[in-house]
This record gives C-alpha cells, structure tokens and sequence, in this order.
C-alpha cells in the first residue's frame, strides 16, 4: 500500500517536472533565439538532453546492476539507423541513396502516419512510433548479444561489448548491406523535431520510467546483485534474469537515444559511433556519480557544456596574455580531461555519489539544522 | 567533501559565465561596420592539411578585397573561423557556432561529408553556404541555401576513367576507395560506372578507417593484373599507399584532393607514377597565372602562412577555390545590397562571376558547370607537378 | 603452384609482420593483466606518444640518439602513468582502475591533439630498416624481416628476466597471489612500475617497428593497434608471455589473409569475433592458467 502510493507521488512529481521542464526549454529556445550569442544556448540544451538519456541508461547497466559494458556506442549506431532509415521521406530517399537506386525500405513511418492523420499529429506519432521501434531492435540486440556475454565476468564483460559493438558497425559499413544502411554513406534528411521540448519530454518520461524500474522490486534486485552477486543469488534472486533484464532495458533506452541523437545531429554515419562516443557517456556517468540518476543527468549537461561552450574561449589563440602561447586549439579539451582525471582519482563518487538530488536537500536541510544547534 | 563538490560546481558555474561575459565584446564593437563570412574548414584529423590550404586561399582573397559597400557604405569583411575536425559530428557543432557568431555567408568545407552534415543547420538558419572543393552531389542536392563553386564527381569520375582508358590504356582497374568517406565512396562510384561503359574491368576494395596497413591492397592489385590503381582517398592514407605502391610499378590515378605538396614529397620520396585531376592550372588563363604570383607572395611574407601551406609556396587547387568562393560570396553581398543572409542567398543564385578556376554560374542544383579537367603528374626527378593534359569526356 | 607461393607469401610477410608489432604491445596487456588484472586502456595511446616522441626528435638529434630519446620518454610516461593514475587507486573497486585507465587514454590522445594541432604526421624514414629488399620475389621493407627475428629476441630476454632474476621472480609471486606476495616482503609498487616500464619498452620498440611501415602518426592511430593487441593478449591467455605472442602472430596472419581475400571492411570485425569466440569458449585462452575467483 504504502509502496503504490510513493510510486504514485513519484509519477505525479515526476509529470509536473516534465511539465515545468518544457515550459523552461520553449522559453530558453524563445532566449537563445532573440539574444545574440546565447544560441549556443539551444545546442547545448538538445545535446544535454539527448546526452541525459543516454548517460543514465547507461548507469542503469554500469551504476545499479554492477554489469561493466562498453557497447554503448553498438546500441545507439542501431537505433540512429533505424530511425534515420525509417524516417527518410520516400521522394528524398533517391537523393540520400545515391548510389543504390534509392535503397530497398520504399516508406516512411511518419510519412504513413501523417497520411491518415494530418501532417503534424500524424509525423509525430509516427517519429514517436519510430523511436519506439529504435528501442525495440535495441533490445532485441542486446538480448542476443547478452545470451553469450552476460556470463563473462567484469573486465572481459567490458572488453566483448565493444566486440559487439564494433562487429555491428562493420556490419552497417558492409557494401552487401548498403540497399538497406546505404554502406558507409551518410543517411540524411529525414525528419526531424525543430524545437527543443519534445525532446525533453520524451528524455523526461524514459528517465521516469527508469527510476519507476530503479524504485521497484527488479531496481532492488539490480542494486543486490551489483553489491555481491553470491549474496544475491543466496537470498533467491536469479542472476542470470536480472541481469538480462537490466541489459536489455539499458540497450532499450540506448536506442531510444541512438534515434535522438540522430535527430539532433540531422545526418548520421556509423563511422562516428566509435569505442570513443561509449568512453564520453562512461564519463559522464562516472563525473555524475555511478548509481545516481540525477547525478547523470547533471553531469550530462556539465560534460556537454564545458566541451561545446563554456571552455571554448581556451581554444582561441587571440585570448592569449602575453607572449607564452598557451590558448591554442585542443587546449580547451586538454583543460577537460585534466578536470575529468582530478574527479576520477580524488572525487571517486563523482557528484552525487550514488545519492540522488532530493536526498541530498534533505541532508542538507539536516546539517544546516545541526550547524544551528552547536552554535 | 560535500561542500569542496558544491564549490567546484560553483566554480564551473562561475567559469562558464566569464567565457559567455568574455565572448560577448569580441563581437567587433571597433565602431566599422562590419560584415561577418563564415569560414567552416577543418584544421586538425585527415582533412586538416587541405582545410588550412583552402582557407589560406580565403585568407588571402581577404586580403586582396577587404571590403565591400553596401547601400554606399563601407563595409569591413571579418572571417569567422572554426574547425570541424573532418568530423560529421563535430561539424554540426562547428557549423551551430558560425550561426550563432551571427555571419551573413559561409564558405566552405573541405571535404563532401561535413559539408552535408552541417547543410541542415545553415538551411534552418537561412545561411547561404558556398561549397569550395567538395564534389559530392549530396551537398547542394534538395537544398536551396548550399552551392558550390567546383565540378562534380559523377563528371569527375568519368573523366578519370577516361583517362585511364586514353592514356594507360587500362584493361583491368583496381578501385580503393575509404569506407566511412562519402567523397571517395562516391567517386569511386562514378568511376567505376564509367569504367563498366568503357569496358574496363574494375576489382573494387575499402579501407577501413585507422588501418595503416596498405600492403595487402597493393597485393591484390598486382594479383589482379591491374594496369592501373584509382585511389580517390585522403592525403594521410594517399602517403600511406604511394609508399608502399611504390615497388608494384602500377601507376595510380586519384581525385582532386592529391594536388597537395604532401602528396609530391611522398611520391618524390618513393619514385611512384601518379597522376590526378585538379581544378586549377597557373597555365590556363592570365587571371590564374596572376593569382598564383600574387598568392605566393603574400605566403612567403608571412611564416605562419607559409607553414599552413606545408612550409613550400606550391599552389594548391583549393586554395584557388577558396578564393573564387570568396570572390563569388563578395559578389553576392554586393547584389544584394544588404547583410541578410536570406537575401544573399537569393542574390547567390544570379551570380555570375569569372574565376582563376573558371567561370561560376550557378544552376538550379547551385552547381557551376565546368567541362573540362586538368590532369597533373608528379615529376618525381625534379620533385614538382607537371601539366599532363586538360582531360575531358569520349563520346 | 610458384604463382599461388608468391600470392601467400605477399600476404603472409605483412602478416606476420604486423603480427609482431602486436605481440610487442601485447606484452605490455598481458603484464600489467596478469599482476593488477586491469586492462590498461592507455597503452595504446602510450605507443602512439612514442611515435610522436620521435617524429620531433629526429628533427633534433642524431639517429642513435632519437632513439634512446624516445625510449627514454615513453618509458619515463609508462612509470608516471602508473604512479600518478593507477596507484592512488590500488584499494578502490576494479571499475574505478579502468576508468582511470580510460581517462588517462582520453586525456594522452587529447594532449597530442593539442601539442600537434591534429594533423597527422609523417613519420621519419629510418635508415636501413625502411630500404626496400626482395624476399621471395617480393618487394617489401627490411622492417617486415626485421619484425619477427626482433620480437622473438625481446622475448626470449623477457622470458629469461621472468623466470631467472629476482624481479622476474617477484613479478611470477604477485601476480599469482598479490596480497601473499607483499605479505612475504615484496615490495609490490616497485614491481608493478617494473612491469610498466618493461611494457612501455617494449611499446617504444613496436612504434618504430610499426611506423616505419606505416608511416603515418596522428593522435587516434594507436587505438585500433591497441585494442588488437588486448585481444591478442586474450586470445593467448592473459598473463602469458608466449600465448601474447602467439597471440599477436595469428591474428596479424588472419587480418592479413582476410585483406587478401578481398574482405576488408570485415578484417576488424574478424578480430573481436575471434575474441568474443576465445572469451566463451576457452575464457583462460591458449596457454592461460585458470584463475580462481576469490570471493
């Protein structure tokens, strides 16, 4: 009883942050469209939240079941293709498949929808449909890839997701595949959303649901087997179901992702899905705090931040003091990942260790109580 | 500990803020009037060499025009640089940074792939773009904002294939082409097509990104029997390959982007026989003879320069590109009288403009209509390109 | 029957080439595995620095000393790796030590990008091992002679350090039972810098192998080599000196054969296949021990 009405609060709270959220995100866009040099604003936000997703499906895996995976990058590849394959409108697929006379996939699931529907309701639905299919081929992947490698212990884990992942971008690149992933080309003008509060709404509802999935039974389950598997399985929980589980969801919402991603970027190519976009995310959730949820979304928009806006200025060379030319490009990253060592050897928990942002104000709200008191 | 966490989240904050508080001044507040071009070229991963070289060709066309009136005033032209790393993803980053420096025109990149990554965003903007160098038709393809001022690579494909077919002779080709690369995908493409109508057999290969290793591609060549290797790829895998192709003594044929003072020292280095088209040749008209002289002078009078070009004054192709996209964007400003983007756009697609790589007029696409090809060969005695002949299609 | 010998050797002498460079950097894996059981990301882009050591020093100094420069470098960067990324981090879980190691790889490749501004390098020819000789008929550099005679050498000193000295006999103790072996007075930080600074020799001595064939050096180039050289090391069995080298032989002969035959864009592919097969199969792979998992 008790537990159905906190899981009720939490939906509820939940859907108002959403809510708010959105509010927010149409009135940074009307910002960063009437100020001047504010509209690195906007990029940042899209990638921020396209980033959040992915960072805490990726926590769900690394941060609360204790699975060490480095296919990140495989799951997101497959759900930017799918979407960006499904979401091409019929008279540009000509176009974007120029060599292999328009590829075999003849439709568009937005362009189905908005047939029958109406333009907008219908490419809307239609775009969520897609992502929901985006999701679905990812975990039908990840159920496959995880039957042999879910076995594997920590580090090997690790080491054959990337396997995985690298096999299937060969696979994409592959010239017999191309009528269907256009080989190694570009896949391009498909729709898209402009604005950025769907995207918020959508990153908003996985990542609700995922801390429904974390607050429930298989949440304390993942948590049991994260903090001693032999335990786990000694107080009854299946190890190799709970793990699955957890594996296929995160690959779920990878892929979900994967299709945002494709959406923010406008033209997806599986050469840039390298080991390299998996280590950023794996950073991310660690600069966050592994095993919070919060603390993955802030660090997303941190991480996003730093690299693409707020560190910029160290890139530009007609910065520099002096004769010592030390602003150059790449320092600004070299600055970066010198901040991103300091958090990894000295700031171990990361942000917000494996707290989440609520419990922290509480805590807070305790110790400020307690600073009365002494004095 | 909590707290020492809440102050360097602070920190970043605060940090984040002084960036945006410094970024804002930079905006030319000199008192000039100024219009803003973008210059959206990679300077660093496997195309940074030929990016520096087109956007010293800009730099220099800067130089030469550093002004423009509109509605009779004068205008200063400032250059906004940025680096898209020949990265697609990078790029759409790059591109987002230009839009918001708020210029009026972009020109640029190097590169077929970048160019289509960051085509929506300057479409959504209403930012007119000119292409210099990249000849893959999916770049101004369905959008209205992107032209370009060079040939294309159906055309250039077939005119290679051509080549292969008048002056080696070929019977069988080998094709190397870079997975992951849409322009040398795309050109091995067309030239294998070409080669089919031709008659001419072609054993097609990819390379992997990051692979290093070129010997296993020669071997297939020379297993094949091919009289002749198309490799339209990269400089940084074009050295890989001419060193180790070398030894075969098959002669390799390549794209526009082997005009490039590495591919003349690799080639030098080795003895290979290679050949390439290109689109500028000092010897085809007054106006091209002139910009080399003049381009050579302002790069020997500034080291920095100097040692983008690849520390020699030899004129690459798209550094002449550079600076007839320049030359046309300034055009198209002067058209349009005015420093809105979407009006450029329009005044772009009526421009018509004589360049030292010929003549520009846009057509429906925002492609130029070149007819011909000049085809140079590295002379591996002197170390220098070499004119081999202006090459076009058989009927 | 000559023209199909001539076909396999061109694919074999590469092959087997490029199969020795792994099985140099594999040995740096499977060391650092088999005593700290962590996968050091950053050994690749380690490998890399060393490329680009020597591409500057060479313009610098002599060859002679070029050389002693960069391996004085890289190991120099081996040690200081270890002691400022991964010694802080002994007591903490094994994800920690590997994100570390990942962040240290992203932190090295971003540096280079920086201090080289990105652009690949052209690597500098060295005397003698870059001269083009005929093997068989065919055309090759000294270096893919070279490369195989080199790396069974180094081994066979490894191997005898290993099993003769009292170093090799500390490395044998802890990386069969770490907390024994500093129990029974090993002084284990000097064994595990030992290790790194072996691991990053012999790291040096692949570059200049591997670049004078290959002779391009950019910031990302080592990542590939890197990764290849793990598997190499797995598939061999991590820990072992012989089954790394083995290892790296038989996968630098499959890419090869694989390339040959046409299949390139799978050559990658192949190898983490290869691994995935060895990880379910064999986990311990060819020559490795089992290694029990403490509770």
């Amino acid at each position: 009883m008790m537990k159905q009405q906190s899981n009720k609060r939490t939906i509820v709270l939940g859907l108002i942050l959403i809510a708010v959220m959105a509010l927010l995100s149409v009135a940074a866009e009307a910002l960063a469209g009437s100020v001047s040099g504010l509209s690195m604003l906007l990029v940042v936000l899209k990638k921020g939240t396209v980033y959040a997703l992915l960072a805490v499906s990726m926590n769900l895996l690394n941060g609360f079941t204790g699975l060490f995976s480095l296919g990140q990058a495989g799951f997101m590849l497959l759900g930017a293709y799918t979407y960006a394959i499904l979401a091409i409108p019929v008279a540009k697929r000509a176009g974007v498949f120029q060599y292999y006379d328009g590829g075999v996939v003849q439709f568009s699931i937005p362009e189905i929808f908005s047939g029958f529907l109406g333009d907008v309701v219908g490419s809307v639905i239609g775009m969520l449909l897609t992502l929901v299919l985006c999701g679905l081929l990812a975990a039908l992947l990840g159920w496959l890839i995880g039957l042999p490698s879910l076995r594997l212990k920590s580090d090997y884990l690790a080491i054959a997701t990337l396997g995985f992942a690298e096999i299937l971008r060969t696979f994409i690149q592959f010239e017999g595949s191309a009528p269907l992933t256009n080989g190694s080309n570009t896949l391009r003008q498909y729709t898209t959303f402009q604005h950025l509060y769907p995207y918020v709404i959508i990153v908003g509802v996985c990542i609700l649901l995922i801390v429904l999935l974390v607050n429930s039974t298989y949440g304390r389950a993942f948590k049991a087997i994260r903090d001693d598997e032999i335990a786990a399985e000694a107080m009854g929980i299946n190890l190799a179901r709970h793990k699955m589980l957890s594996f296929v969801i995160s690959s779920f919402f990878a892929g979900v992702g994967g299709g945002l991603m494709a959406m923010y970027m406008s033209s997806v190519q599986a050469k840039g899905f390298t080991s390299a976009m998996t280590y950023e995310i794996l950073l991310m959730v660690v600069i966050g705090g592994i095993g919070s949820i919060s603390g993955s979304v802030i660090a997303s928009f941190l991480f996003i931040g730093c690299s693409e806006w707020w560190l910029r200025f160290l890139d530009d060379s007609s910065n520099n003091i002096g004769s010592f030319q030390l602003l150059a490009p790449g320092f600004r990253m070299v600055v970066f990942s010198v901040f991103i060592m300091v958090i990894v050897l000295f700031f171990r928990r990361g942000l917000l260790g494996d707290r989440e942002l609520p419990d922290l104000a509480r805590r807070m709200k305790k110790s400020f109580r307690k600073e009365g008191k002494h004095k | 500990m909590k707290k020492l966490l809440a102050l360097a989240l602070a920190a970043v904050m605060v940090l984040g803020l002084a960036a945006c508080g410094e970024k804002t001044p930079s905006g030319g507040s000199s008192g000039d009037k100024v219009i803003k071009i973008g210059v959206y070229e990679p300077s660093s991963g496997a195309n940074g060499a030929g990016g520096k070289k087109e956007v010293l060709g800009i730099e220099y066309a800067n130089s030469v025009v550093p002004t423009v009136t509109i509605g009779g005033e004068e205008y200063k032209v400032e250059l906004v640089e940025v680096d898209n790393q020949s990265e697609n993803d990078k790029g759409v980053s790059a591109a987002q940074q230009l839009v918001s420096a708020g210029v009026s025109i972009v020109l640029g990149s190097y590169g077929s792939g970048v160019s289509m990554a960051a085509a929506p965003v300057f479409e959504e903007a209403k930012i007119p773009a000119i292409g210099c160098s990249c000849t893959n038709p999916g770049v101004t393809l369905g959008n209205p904002y992107y032209f370009r001022v060079c040939y294309l690579d159906p055309f250039q494909g077939s005119v290679l294939a051509n080549l292969a077919k008048d002056e080696f002779d070929a019977k069988v080709a080998y094709v190397l082409t870079e997975l992951g690369d849409d322009y040398s995908v795309g050109l091995g493409e067309y030239f294998t097509q070409e080669c089919k109508r031709l008659g001419i057999q072609v054993v097609a290969d990819q390379n992997p990104a990051g692979n290093t290793d070129m010997s296993g591609f020669i071997t297939a060549a020379k297993n094949a029997n091919a009289d002749v290797i198309f490799a339209p790829t990269s400089t940084t895998v074009a050295s890989l390959l001419i060193d180790q192709a070398a030894s075969a003594g098959i002669p390799i044929i390549a794209g526009d982007t082997w005009d490039d003072a590495v591919i003349l020292q690799a080639a030098t280095k080795s003895g290979a026989d290679v050949y390439f088209s290109t689109f500028y040749d000092a010897g085809a008209s007054e106006m091209a003879a002139e910009f080399m002289s003049g381009f050579q002078g302002w790069l020997n009078a500034n080291s920095d320069k100097l040692n983008n070009n690849g520390g020699t004054d030899t004129v690459s192709a798209v550094s002449a590109l550079g600076y007839d996209a320049y030359m046309v964007a300034i055009e198209a400003i002067k058209a349009a009288d005015t420093t809105d983007s979407d009006a450029i756009a329009t005044a772009l697609a009526g421009v018509s403009y004589t360049g030292v790589t010929g003549d520009v007029v846009f057509d429906d696409e925002g492609d130029v209509d070149k007819n011909i090809i000049f085809i140079k060969g590295v002379d591996t005695e002197k170390g220098e390109f070499y004119s081999v002949k202006e090459q076009g299609l058989n009927k | 029957m000559d023209q199909f010998f001539q076909t396999a050797l061109s694919w074999l002498l590469p092959g087997i080439s490029v199969g020795g460079q792994y099985a140099l950097i594999a040995l740096g894996y499977t060391m650092v595995y088999g005593i700290l059981r962590l996968i050091n990301f950053a050994h690749g882009d380690i490998f890399t620095v060393a490329g680009f050591v020597m591409f500057y020093a060479i313009t610098a100094m002599p060859l002679g000393a070029a050389v002693l420069f960069t391996i004085a470098v890289t190991v120099l960067l081996g040690f200081l790796v270890e002691r400022l990324a991964y010694k802080p981090l002994r007591s903490a879980p094994r994800m920690s030590v590997m994100i570390s190691a990942i962040g240290v790889s992203y932190l090295l490749q971003n540096l280079m990008w920086y201090i080289t501004g990105g652009q690949p390098q052209q690597y500098p020819s060295l005397p003698w091992i870059s001269d083009w000789i005929n093997v068989g008929g065919i055309e090759t550099k000294r270096v893919t002679v070279i490369t195989p005679i080199l790396t069974i050498v180094l081994i066979v000193l490894l191997l005898l350090l290993v099993k003769k000295t009292r170093v090799g006999l500390a490395m044998r103790a802890a990386s069969r039972d770490f907390e024994t072996a500093r129990l029974m007075g090993i002084k284990i930080n000097t064994v595990i810098s030992v290790t790194f600074i072996i691991g990053s020799f012999l790291a040096a001595v692949g570059s200049f192998l591997f670049f004078s064939n290959y002779a391009t050096v950019s910031p990302t180039v080592g990542t590939m080599p890197g990764l290849k050289a793990f598997i190499a090391a797995v598939f061999g069995g991590i820990g072992s000196i012989p089954g790394a080298v083995v290892g790296g032989f038989i996968i630098g002969i499959c890419e090869n054969i694989i390339r040959g035959a046409g299949y390139s864009t799978f050559s990658d592919a192949f190898t983490f296949a290869l691994l995935i097969l060895v990880l379910c199969v064999k986990p311990t792979g060819l020559f490795g021990e089992k290694l029990e998992e403490k509770v």
